[in-house]
């Protein structure tokens, strides 16, 4: 493949693009930016959409970063948009935040990245449907008649399923996300998993990162928090206190701290930012907007009364 | 709040991350250890598989849980691969396992060096000419080593090395840098050659000189070549002139044609003759015939002797791999005249073809250890120096077997191919990171006034799972703690 700009990331080596050893999944790393891509269907629509997703992802991070300093600032209701697609669409799902809370369009990165590669594979080819997976954060594809069967986790350091929910290609639900402060950023919240289904993948990652940081129990105790900028000299959240542990909780605080998320996210349902969202705090599982949308999230009773 | 000074920039990647001692940047690989940048992939640990590499041995199937003992460790090996280093040097390495290998107890001193003497010797498998000898080889425009010499059937490149390393510019230097940590970790690297071909490198798999991939290895050298297929020609053509940069061969003047009987033809080649049916500079190296730089191939050849030659004799011209050939018959004044090559000689170029084999580049890392990083493994530097030297101490790279060179020091060479995948990292200083691993008996071990309060037994990395990535052993390496044979 050629490259026009010579410091561009695949000139330099550093994107890393292949198939898994299973012959079906299309895996890209670039940075902080790791990439799992599945498309179905017909062999040439499969391929096509790969040869499609790993152009659009070479140039990725070198566009982001070329607007970093921007996209960590807190994000703000109007003003002048980037230049980046992939920053415009951060900026977009964070934005009807703006107003009440604290966030800047890196919590979208991710799932951002995952909608700008899947809108990329769409341009050109037809799978039946399709995933990007950027870390968790999911875009979406399905033809008519198409479902995704898709796992929850619920710690997201840890493989263990606490559930399933199918996505059907009626539901308007295109993007997942699942944030929690033992994920790979920060969190303001203690939410061991917050996982969002919403319309796109940068809605759902920007949510999912709102209502786990609401998912809280301010100034206590069995809660250790540091500055952000402690760990991170130059993390967006600056002098912000993030959750660097969290002790074991009594059932009542563990249903407090779960309730004011709960609250958060009737409130995005409300406002039809997300679809639904599952809260996780140790062992304990809230789920919001499961009863009113096709989606069905069924837990696992077993694992339940293990954990009681 | 400001940036603290023991924090370091990450410049891996352009989110350029300010990361404080002990933690990792955005993307979880690259970590600041005690002021310097390390990579964090998984720490690589061999197992050695049941059979031809096919299945691995399940991870805990033999290693009850770790009783405080020396667990028997014959079926797994902690590479350096992934280890992380100690800084300063005079720290302890950070893996320093003990193991029990046929009742003895061995130990195996696991660090992830950081090699600013270093680079690579990389084997092009072309006859074609890539560049004169003593040439800059660039990778971005910047120097990164020079062509070698030659090797059969093989162009041969250094690169790297310290010089480029730190004795350039930074540019010159991160380059070098990108170069042999790429070509190491068995990625492409194009590389230009000064007044020569822009070469495409990977290791293990074929050259791509000028945008062609090359298909062959030679057959062997033009006259070897006459050698080989005499026999093959004889009685099917009366003259086969075989092109080559280095030994053009010439069948009725060949040693292998005069004992068959082949008449002399009346040929005449430029150049200058070596022995008989050999000559030496048929024509100037390039990426064409044989490596030579011509396209006709009659441009070597001068009028046929008039006493000698014979209109309607058959004459076959043919490169080193078979894949330039041409076929002449001569008129009646003499002059070849091309036709087309009749079929029982189109089944000789072929079988020079089939007997080439496939041309590969390979790359061999070459780097010192002969510095500080013996620090790591013992107070007493030197000793293990001496160590290596009488064959008690074994090196690998990666579980890699390595060549270790006479003389001083340590200097190491080993087939990046033999280890496992992206073995390789960097610091920025800049210097290539590479997997090193010292395994000894224990007792020679603290003979050498190693770290003996350090030594861990394999069953305690063996219960830490998570940060461990377990491959299988290449079957074709010998096993690092086998016992020699």
């Amino acid at each position: 493949m050629n490259c026009g700009e010579t410091n561009c990331a695949e000139m330099k080596g550093r994107a890393q693009i292949r198939m898994l050893s299973d012959g079906r999944r299309l895996h890209m790393q670039d940075g902080p930016i790791d990439v799992i891509v599945h498309a179905f269907g017909e062999r040439r629509e499969i391929e096509l959409a790969y040869r499609a997703a790993a152009r659009r992802f070479v140039g990725v991070l070198d566009e982001l970063c070329s607007e970093l300093g921007y996209l960590r600032q807190p994000a703000c209701e109007s003003g002048p948009l980037p230049s980046g697609m992939v920053a415009r669409r951060m900026v977009a799902a964070v934005r009807p935040y703006a107003a009440d809370t604290f966030i800047t369009p890196m919590a979208a990165v991710a799932g951002s990245v995952a909608e700008e590669i899947l809108e990329s594979m769409m341009s050109i080819a037809k799978p039946s449907r399709a995933y990007v997976n950027d870390g968790g954060d999911i875009a979406l594809h399905l033809s008519p008649g198409e479902k995704f069967v898709v796992g929850m986790v619920e710690r997201p350091d840890q493989a263990s399923l606490f559930g399933t929910t199918t996505i059907l290609s009626r539901d308007s639900i295109r993007g997942i996300a699942t944030s929690g402060w033992r994920g790979r950023s920060f969190s303001l919240g203690i939410a061991d998993a917050v996982t969002v289904l919403a319309d796109t993948a940068a809605m759902a990652d920007a949510a999912a990162t709102v209502v786990a940081n609401a998912v809280d129990l301010p100034g206590h105790p069995k809660v250790e928090r540091i500055q952000a900028c402690q760990l991170t000299p130059d993390s967006d959240l600056g002098e912000r206190m993030v959750t660097q542990a969290v002790g074991e909780l009594s059932h009542d605080e563990i249903f407090a701290a779960l309730e004011a998320g709960i609250r958060m996210a009737e409130r995005l349902r409300g406002s039809r930012l997300i679809h639904a969202a599952a809260l996780n705090l140790q062992g304990q599982t809230r789920v919001v907007g499961a009863g009113c949308s096709p989606l069905m999230v069924s837990s696992m009773p077993d694992r339940r009364l293990v954990n009681a | 709040m400001s940036v603290a000074d023991d924090a370091i920039r990450c410049d891996a990647c352009p989110v350029l991350c300010y990361i404080r001692p002990g933690r990792t940047g955005s993307c979880d690989r690259y970590a600041n250890a005690g002021g310097q940048l390390v990579r964090l992939d998984p720490h690589i640990v061999l197992e050695r598989a049941v059979s031809r590499g096919e299945t691995l041995v399940p991870f805990l199937e033999k290693a009850r849980e770790w009783d405080g003992t020396l667990v028997s460790g014959q079926e797994t090996f902690v590479t350096a691969i992934g280890a992380g280093t100690t800084y300063p040097d005079y720290k302890p390495a950070p893996f320093i396992i003990s193991s029990e290998v046929a009742g003895v107890d061995m130990v195996t001193v696991v660090t992830e060096g950081i090699f600013s003497y270093c680079g690579v010797k990389v084997k092009i498998d072309t006859d074609r000419h890539l560049g004169a000898e003593c040439s800059t080889v660039r990778m971005q425009g910047e120097a990164v080593g020079h062509v070698t010499t030659n090797e059969y059937g093989s162009q041969m490149l250094s690169l790297g090395g310290v010089r480029h390393l730190t004795g350039g510019s930074r540019h010159e230097g991160t380059a070098t840098c990108d170069t042999l940590l790429h070509l190491c970790n068995r990625k492409a690297v194009e590389l230009k050659i000064d007044d020569g071909a822009t070469v495409v490198v990977q290791a293990e798999k074929a050259p791509v000189v000028d945008g062609v991939q090359e298909e062959r290895m030679r057959v062997g050298c033009g006259s070897a070549t006459i050698g080989m297929f005499a026999k093959q020609w004889f009685g099917k053509v009366d003259e086969v002139v075989v092109v080559d940069d280095h030994i053009t061969g010439v069948l009725s003047e060949h040693q292998a044609g005069k004992l068959l009987g082949v008449p002399e033809s009346g040929i005449k080649l430029k150049g200058r003759r070596s022995t008989p049916g050999r000559y030496f500079r048929v024509a100037e190296p390039g990426t064409s015939w044989g490596g030579t730089n011509i396209d006709d191939p009659l441009s070597i050849l001068g009028p046929f002797d008039r006493e000698v030659a014979r209109p309607g004799l058959r004459l076959l011209m043919v490169s080193t791999t078979g894949e330039h050939h041409a076929y002449f018959e001569l008129d009646e004044q003499l002059h070849p005249e091309q036709k087309e090559l009749p079929a029982p000689l189109c089944k000789s170029v072929e079988r020079i073809r089939e007997n080439c084999e496939p041309a590969l580049c390979s790359v061999l890392f070459i780097g010192g250890a002969g510095g500080s990083l013996r620090a790591g493994v013992t107070e007493n530097p030197v000793e293990l120096t001496h160590s290596v030297r009488n064959a008690l101490t074994r090196v690998t790279c990666g579980g890699a077997p390595v060549y270790v060179w006479p003389g001083g020091g340590i200097t190491i060479m080993a087939d990046v191919s033999r280890m496992p995948e992206n073995a390789f990292g960097y610091v920025p200083t800049p210097a290539l990171v590479a997997p090193i691993e010292f395994t000894l008996k224990l007792s020679d071990y603290a003979t050498l006034g190693g770290y003996m309060d350090h030594v861990r037994p394999l069953g305690s990395i063996k219960r830490d799972e998570e940060s461990h990535r377990r491959l299988a052993a290449r079957p074709d390496n010998p096993w690092p703690l086998a016992a020699e044979k």
